[in-house]
Protein backbone atom coordinates (compact mmCIF):
# COMPACT_ATOMS: atom_id res chain seq x y z
CA UNK A 1 0.00 0.00 0.00
CA UNK A 2 1.46 3.33 -1.02
CA UNK A 3 1.36 6.74 0.60
CA UNK A 4 -1.61 8.04 -1.40
CA UNK A 5 -3.85 5.12 -0.40
CA UNK A 6 -3.12 6.01 3.23
CA UNK A 7 -4.45 9.48 2.45
CA UNK A 8 -7.62 8.01 0.96
CA UNK A 9 -8.05 5.71 3.92
CA UNK A 10 -8.11 8.69 6.25
CA UNK A 11 -10.92 10.21 4.17
CA UNK A 12 -12.91 6.94 4.39
CA UNK A 13 -12.22 6.71 8.09
CA UNK A 14 -13.62 10.19 8.67
CA UNK A 15 -17.04 8.97 7.47
CA UNK A 16 -17.10 5.84 9.61
CA UNK A 17 -18.74 5.85 13.04
CA UNK A 18 -16.61 5.32 16.14
CA UNK A 19 -17.30 3.49 19.41
CA UNK A 20 -19.53 0.41 19.57
CA UNK A 21 -21.43 1.24 16.36
CA UNK A 22 -17.98 1.58 14.76
CA UNK A 23 -17.13 -1.99 15.85
CA UNK A 24 -20.34 -3.24 14.19
CA UNK A 25 -19.63 -1.21 11.05
CA UNK A 26 -16.04 -2.44 10.86
CA UNK A 27 -16.78 -6.11 11.54
CA UNK A 28 -19.71 -6.23 9.11
CA UNK A 29 -17.53 -4.60 6.49
CA UNK A 30 -17.23 -6.15 3.04
CA UNK A 31 -13.68 -4.79 2.85
CA UNK A 32 -10.88 -4.78 5.41
CA UNK A 33 -12.23 -5.06 8.95
CA UNK A 34 -9.64 -2.93 10.70
CA UNK A 35 -9.92 0.36 8.89
CA UNK A 36 -7.07 2.08 10.71
CA UNK A 37 -4.64 -0.86 10.46
CA UNK A 38 -2.94 -2.06 7.29
CA UNK A 39 -2.61 -5.77 6.50
CA UNK A 40 0.96 -5.75 7.74
CA UNK A 41 -0.02 -4.38 11.12
CA UNK A 42 -3.09 -6.63 11.36
CA UNK A 43 -1.01 -9.73 10.67
CA UNK A 44 1.52 -8.73 13.33
CA UNK A 45 -1.35 -8.32 15.82
CA UNK A 46 -2.75 -11.74 14.89
CA UNK A 47 0.70 -13.25 15.45
CA UNK A 48 1.02 -11.46 18.80
CA UNK A 49 -2.41 -12.67 19.98
CA UNK A 50 -1.38 -16.26 19.09
CA UNK A 51 1.91 -15.71 20.92
CA UNK A 52 -0.07 -14.48 23.92
CA UNK A 53 -1.78 -17.87 24.04
CA UNK A 54 1.56 -19.69 23.86
CA UNK A 55 3.06 -17.71 26.74
CA UNK A 56 -0.25 -18.05 28.64
CA UNK A 57 0.00 -21.84 28.30
CA UNK A 58 3.54 -21.79 29.71
CA UNK A 59 2.60 -19.59 32.65
CA UNK A 60 -0.62 -21.52 33.37
CA UNK A 61 1.19 -24.87 33.31
CA UNK A 62 3.84 -23.36 35.61
CA UNK A 63 1.05 -22.30 37.98
CA UNK A 64 -0.48 -25.79 37.85
CA UNK A 65 2.74 -27.68 38.65
CA UNK A 66 3.66 -25.19 41.36
CA UNK A 67 0.25 -25.48 43.01
CA UNK A 68 0.09 -29.26 42.75
CA UNK A 69 3.55 -30.21 44.04
CA UNK A 70 3.89 -31.25 47.67
CA UNK A 71 7.65 -30.58 47.63
CA UNK A 72 8.60 -27.02 48.75
CA UNK A 73 9.10 -24.57 45.87
CA UNK A 74 12.53 -22.86 45.74
CA UNK A 75 12.49 -19.20 46.80
CA UNK A 76 13.23 -17.15 43.62
CA UNK A 77 14.12 -14.12 45.71
CA UNK A 78 17.11 -15.99 47.16
CA UNK A 79 18.02 -18.00 44.06
CA UNK A 80 18.28 -14.91 41.87
CA UNK A 81 20.15 -12.89 44.49
CA UNK A 82 23.64 -11.66 43.71
CA UNK A 83 26.61 -10.89 45.95
CA UNK A 84 27.51 -7.27 45.38
CA UNK A 85 30.20 -5.76 47.61
CA UNK A 86 29.95 -8.68 50.01
CA UNK A 87 26.21 -8.07 50.49
CA UNK A 88 23.55 -10.43 49.19
CA UNK A 89 20.92 -8.40 47.29
CA UNK A 90 17.73 -10.32 46.46
CA UNK A 91 16.54 -10.54 42.86
CA UNK A 92 18.89 -7.77 41.77
CA UNK A 93 19.87 -9.28 38.41
CA UNK A 94 16.21 -9.64 37.41
CA UNK A 95 15.56 -6.02 38.41
CA UNK A 96 18.45 -4.84 36.21
CA UNK A 97 17.17 -6.99 33.32
CA UNK A 98 13.70 -5.48 33.74
CA UNK A 99 15.01 -1.91 33.63
CA UNK A 100 17.15 -2.78 30.61
CA UNK A 101 14.14 -4.15 28.70
CA UNK A 102 11.96 -1.15 29.60
CA UNK A 103 14.68 1.15 28.30
CA UNK A 104 14.82 -0.80 25.04
CA UNK A 105 11.06 -0.37 24.71
CA UNK A 106 11.46 3.37 25.23
CA UNK A 107 14.10 3.71 22.50
CA UNK A 108 11.94 1.59 20.18
CA UNK A 109 8.92 3.87 20.65
CA UNK A 110 11.11 6.88 19.85
CA UNK A 111 12.47 5.08 16.75
CA UNK A 112 8.89 4.68 15.44
CA UNK A 113 8.35 8.40 15.94
CA UNK A 114 11.50 9.33 14.01
CA UNK A 115 10.68 6.83 11.25
CA UNK A 116 7.27 8.41 10.59
CA UNK A 117 8.93 11.83 10.69
CA UNK A 118 11.28 10.46 7.99
CA UNK A 119 14.35 11.25 10.05
CA UNK A 120 15.91 7.99 8.97
CA UNK A 121 19.37 8.35 10.55
CA UNK A 122 17.87 9.11 13.97
CA UNK A 123 15.35 6.27 13.57
CA UNK A 124 18.12 3.80 12.63
CA UNK A 125 20.26 4.89 15.59
CA UNK A 126 17.34 4.47 17.98
CA UNK A 127 16.73 0.98 16.56
CA UNK A 128 20.40 0.14 17.02
CA UNK A 129 20.15 1.32 20.64
CA UNK A 130 17.10 -0.95 21.05
CA UNK A 131 19.04 -3.88 19.58
CA UNK A 132 21.94 -3.09 21.93
CA UNK A 133 19.70 -3.17 25.02
CA UNK A 134 18.06 -6.35 23.72
CA UNK A 135 21.43 -8.03 23.24
CA UNK A 136 22.46 -6.89 26.74
CA UNK A 137 19.31 -8.52 28.11
CA UNK A 138 20.13 -11.81 26.38
CA UNK A 139 23.70 -11.53 27.72
CA UNK A 140 22.46 -11.14 31.29
CA UNK A 141 20.13 -14.09 30.75
CA UNK A 142 23.06 -16.19 29.55
CA UNK A 143 24.88 -15.21 32.78
CA UNK A 144 21.81 -16.16 34.83
CA UNK A 145 21.49 -19.54 33.07
CA UNK A 146 25.22 -20.28 33.52
CA UNK A 147 25.03 -19.47 37.24
CA UNK A 148 22.01 -21.72 37.76
CA UNK A 149 23.42 -24.59 35.72
CA UNK A 150 26.62 -24.39 37.79
CA UNK A 151 24.51 -24.58 40.95
CA UNK A 152 22.99 -27.81 39.62
CA UNK A 153 19.62 -26.62 38.30
CA UNK A 154 18.41 -28.91 35.50
CA UNK A 155 15.13 -29.30 33.59
CA UNK A 156 14.51 -32.44 35.67
CA UNK A 157 15.63 -31.23 39.08
CA UNK A 158 17.53 -28.83 41.31
CA UNK A 159 19.14 -28.82 44.75
CA UNK A 160 16.71 -26.22 46.19
CA UNK A 161 13.41 -28.12 46.13
CA UNK A 162 10.65 -29.03 43.66
CA UNK A 163 12.03 -30.54 40.45
CA UNK A 164 9.46 -28.63 38.33
CA UNK A 165 11.26 -25.38 39.12
CA UNK A 166 14.02 -26.26 36.67
CA UNK A 167 11.78 -27.20 33.77
CA UNK A 168 9.57 -24.12 34.23
CA UNK A 169 12.58 -21.82 34.49
CA UNK A 170 14.34 -23.06 31.36
CA UNK A 171 11.14 -23.30 29.33
CA UNK A 172 9.71 -19.87 30.17
CA UNK A 173 12.86 -17.75 30.26
CA UNK A 174 14.30 -19.73 27.35
CA UNK A 175 11.31 -19.06 25.12
CA UNK A 176 11.30 -15.40 26.09
CA UNK A 177 15.04 -15.10 25.47
CA UNK A 178 14.54 -16.69 22.05
CA UNK A 179 11.94 -14.02 21.24
CA UNK A 180 14.34 -11.27 22.31
CA UNK A 181 17.16 -12.78 20.22
CA UNK A 182 14.98 -12.96 17.09
CA UNK A 183 13.87 -9.38 17.75
CA UNK A 184 17.49 -8.21 17.90
CA UNK A 185 18.22 -9.85 14.53
CA UNK A 186 15.17 -8.31 12.85
CA UNK A 187 15.90 -4.92 14.44
CA UNK A 188 19.37 -4.98 12.88
CA UNK A 189 17.98 -5.96 9.45
CA UNK A 190 15.34 -3.21 9.45
CA UNK A 191 17.69 -0.61 10.97
CA UNK A 192 20.04 -1.26 8.03
CA UNK A 193 17.22 -0.65 5.52
CA UNK A 194 16.15 2.51 7.35
CA UNK A 195 19.75 3.80 7.46
CA UNK A 196 20.21 3.19 3.70
CA UNK A 197 16.96 5.00 2.91
CA UNK A 198 15.25 1.94 1.38
CA UNK A 199 11.87 3.18 2.56
CA UNK A 200 12.38 6.65 1.09
CA UNK A 201 12.81 4.93 -2.29
CA UNK A 202 9.99 2.39 -1.53
CA UNK A 203 12.41 -0.46 -2.16
CA UNK A 204 10.85 -3.92 -1.64
CA UNK A 205 11.03 -4.99 1.98
CA UNK A 206 12.62 -8.04 3.60
CA UNK A 207 10.97 -11.40 2.68
CA UNK A 208 8.62 -9.71 0.19
CA UNK A 209 8.31 -8.08 -3.23
CA UNK A 210 6.04 -5.36 -1.84
CA UNK A 211 7.24 -1.80 -1.63
CA UNK A 212 8.73 -1.06 1.77
CA UNK A 213 7.23 1.68 3.94
CA UNK A 214 8.22 3.24 7.22
CA UNK A 215 5.26 1.45 8.78
CA UNK A 216 7.56 -1.59 9.06
CA UNK A 217 9.29 0.21 11.95
CA UNK A 218 5.99 0.47 13.80
CA UNK A 219 5.24 -3.22 13.09
CA UNK A 220 8.71 -4.14 14.38
CA UNK A 221 7.96 -1.96 17.40
CA UNK A 222 4.75 -3.90 18.13
CA UNK A 223 6.79 -7.12 18.30
CA UNK A 224 9.43 -5.53 20.50
CA UNK A 225 6.96 -4.00 22.96
CA UNK A 226 5.19 -7.36 23.13
CA UNK A 227 8.43 -9.02 24.28
CA UNK A 228 8.67 -6.35 26.99
CA UNK A 229 5.01 -6.96 27.86
CA UNK A 230 5.55 -10.71 28.27
CA UNK A 231 8.47 -9.97 30.60
CA UNK A 232 6.11 -7.93 32.82
CA UNK A 233 4.07 -11.09 33.40
CA UNK A 234 7.08 -13.38 33.78
CA UNK A 235 8.59 -10.93 36.28
CA UNK A 236 5.37 -10.87 38.31
CA UNK A 237 4.49 -14.57 38.22
CA UNK A 238 7.82 -16.33 38.03
CA UNK A 239 10.20 -14.11 39.96
CA UNK A 240 7.95 -12.35 42.48
CA UNK A 241 5.61 -15.25 43.36
CA UNK B 1 -7.37 12.74 -7.45
CA UNK B 2 -4.19 10.71 -7.46
CA UNK B 3 -2.22 13.76 -8.48
CA UNK B 4 -3.78 15.67 -5.61
CA UNK B 5 -2.93 12.94 -3.15
CA UNK B 6 0.59 12.91 -4.55
CA UNK B 7 0.85 16.64 -4.08
CA UNK B 8 -0.26 16.42 -0.46
CA UNK B 9 2.07 13.51 0.30
CA UNK B 10 4.97 15.33 -1.36
CA UNK B 11 4.19 18.32 0.80
CA UNK B 12 4.06 16.24 3.94
CA UNK B 13 7.37 14.66 3.00
CA UNK B 14 8.96 18.05 2.79
CA UNK B 15 7.95 18.88 6.36
CA UNK B 16 9.45 16.20 8.57
CA UNK B 17 8.14 16.19 12.11
CA UNK B 18 4.61 17.16 11.13
CA UNK B 19 2.00 14.58 12.16
CA UNK B 20 1.40 13.19 8.67
CA UNK B 21 0.04 9.68 9.09
CA UNK B 22 0.71 6.54 11.05
CA UNK B 23 1.14 6.36 14.80
CA UNK B 24 3.11 9.48 15.54
CA UNK B 25 2.93 10.90 19.04
CA UNK B 26 5.03 13.34 21.05
CA UNK B 27 8.34 11.94 22.28
CA UNK B 28 7.67 13.60 25.66
CA UNK B 29 4.74 11.20 26.12
CA UNK B 30 6.98 8.19 25.45
CA UNK B 31 9.55 9.51 27.91
CA UNK B 32 6.83 9.96 30.53
CA UNK B 33 5.67 6.36 30.06
CA UNK B 34 9.29 5.23 30.23
CA UNK B 35 9.75 6.97 33.61
CA UNK B 36 6.44 5.57 34.88
CA UNK B 37 7.49 2.02 33.89
CA UNK B 38 10.75 2.52 35.77
CA UNK B 39 8.91 3.68 38.89
CA UNK B 40 6.35 0.84 38.71
CA UNK B 41 9.11 -1.77 38.22
CA UNK B 42 10.99 -0.32 41.19
CA UNK B 43 7.78 -0.58 43.23
CA UNK B 44 7.22 -4.24 42.34
CA UNK B 45 10.89 -4.93 43.10
CA UNK B 46 10.46 -3.28 46.51
CA UNK B 47 7.50 -5.58 47.23
CA UNK B 48 10.03 -8.42 47.13
CA UNK B 49 12.84 -6.45 48.79
CA UNK B 50 10.70 -5.59 51.82
CA UNK B 51 9.40 -9.17 51.81
CA UNK B 52 5.69 -8.37 51.95
CA UNK B 53 3.47 -11.41 52.41
CA UNK B 54 -0.04 -12.63 51.82
CA UNK B 55 -2.78 -10.58 50.23
CA UNK B 56 -0.81 -7.33 50.45
CA UNK B 57 2.02 -8.87 48.39
CA UNK B 58 -0.33 -10.30 45.77
CA UNK B 59 -2.47 -7.20 45.54
CA UNK B 60 0.57 -4.99 44.97
CA UNK B 61 2.27 -7.37 42.50
CA UNK B 62 -0.86 -7.66 40.35
CA UNK B 63 -1.63 -3.94 40.61
CA UNK B 64 1.86 -2.92 39.39
CA UNK B 65 1.83 -5.65 36.74
CA UNK B 66 -1.50 -4.50 35.27
CA UNK B 67 -0.47 -0.83 35.34
CA UNK B 68 2.78 -1.65 33.50
CA UNK B 69 1.05 -3.89 30.96
CA UNK B 70 -1.62 -1.24 30.41
CA UNK B 71 0.93 1.50 29.79
CA UNK B 72 2.92 -0.63 27.33
CA UNK B 73 -0.16 -1.71 25.37
CA UNK B 74 -1.94 1.66 25.40
CA UNK B 75 0.95 3.99 24.61
CA UNK B 76 3.94 2.03 23.27
CA UNK B 77 1.74 -0.27 21.15
CA UNK B 78 -0.57 2.67 20.29
CA UNK B 79 -3.71 0.81 21.36
CA UNK B 80 -5.16 4.03 22.80
CA UNK B 81 -5.37 5.46 19.27
CA UNK B 82 -6.60 2.37 17.38
CA UNK B 83 -10.20 1.76 16.31
CA UNK B 84 -12.36 -0.04 18.89
CA UNK B 85 -12.93 -2.96 16.46
CA UNK B 86 -9.18 -3.73 16.46
CA UNK B 87 -8.82 -3.17 20.21
CA UNK B 88 -11.69 -5.59 20.92
CA UNK B 89 -10.33 -8.22 18.52
CA UNK B 90 -6.98 -8.12 20.33
CA UNK B 91 -7.95 -7.71 23.98
CA UNK B 92 -11.11 -9.83 24.30
CA UNK B 93 -9.65 -13.27 23.31
CA UNK B 94 -6.87 -13.19 25.95
CA UNK B 95 -9.55 -12.56 28.60
CA UNK B 96 -10.81 -16.09 27.84
CA UNK B 97 -7.46 -17.29 29.19
CA UNK B 98 -8.69 -16.26 32.66
CA UNK B 99 -11.25 -19.09 32.49
CA UNK B 100 -8.39 -21.46 31.68
CA UNK B 101 -6.39 -20.06 34.62
CA UNK B 102 -9.36 -20.67 36.93
CA UNK B 103 -9.86 -24.22 35.67
CA UNK B 104 -6.19 -25.09 36.05
CA UNK B 105 -6.03 -23.51 39.52
CA UNK B 106 -8.87 -25.83 40.61
CA UNK B 107 -7.09 -28.76 38.97
CA UNK B 108 -3.76 -27.87 40.62
CA UNK B 109 -5.38 -27.58 44.05
CA UNK B 110 -7.16 -30.91 43.60
CA UNK B 111 -3.97 -32.69 42.51
CA UNK B 112 -2.19 -31.22 45.53
CA UNK B 113 -4.85 -32.54 47.91
CA UNK B 114 -4.80 -36.05 46.42
CA UNK B 115 -1.00 -36.09 46.58
CA UNK B 116 -1.06 -35.05 50.22
CA UNK B 117 -3.71 -37.67 51.05
CA UNK B 118 -2.11 -40.59 49.22
CA UNK B 119 1.59 -39.94 48.56
CA UNK B 120 2.67 -37.74 51.46
CA UNK B 121 0.94 -40.10 53.94
CA UNK B 122 2.53 -43.12 52.28
CA UNK B 123 5.98 -41.51 52.48
CA UNK B 124 5.44 -40.77 56.18
CA UNK B 125 4.25 -44.29 57.00
CA UNK B 126 7.24 -45.76 55.17
CA UNK B 127 9.48 -43.44 57.19
CA UNK B 128 7.89 -44.78 60.39
CA UNK B 129 8.34 -48.42 59.30
CA UNK B 130 12.05 -48.05 58.60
Amino acid sequence: MSVESVGQKTAVEAQRPSGVSGVVADWSSDQRSFKSASWGKTMMWIFLVSDTFIFSCFLVSYMTVRMSTTVPWPNPSEIFALDIGGKKIPLILIAIMTFDLITSSGTMAIAVNYAYARERRKAALMMLATAFFGATFVGMQAFEWTKLIQEGVRPWGNPFGAAQFGSCFFMITGFHGFHVSMGVIFLLIIARSVWRGDYDRAKPGFFTGRRGRYEIVEIMGLYWHFVDLVWVFIFAFFYLW
Amino acid sequence: MTALAHASSAKSRSTPGAAVHGQQHPIALYLLVWVLLFVLSACSYLVDYFNFHGELRWGLIILFMLLKAGLIVAVFMHMAWERLALVAAILVPPLAVLVFVGAMALEGGYTNITRQVFFAAATQSRAVEH
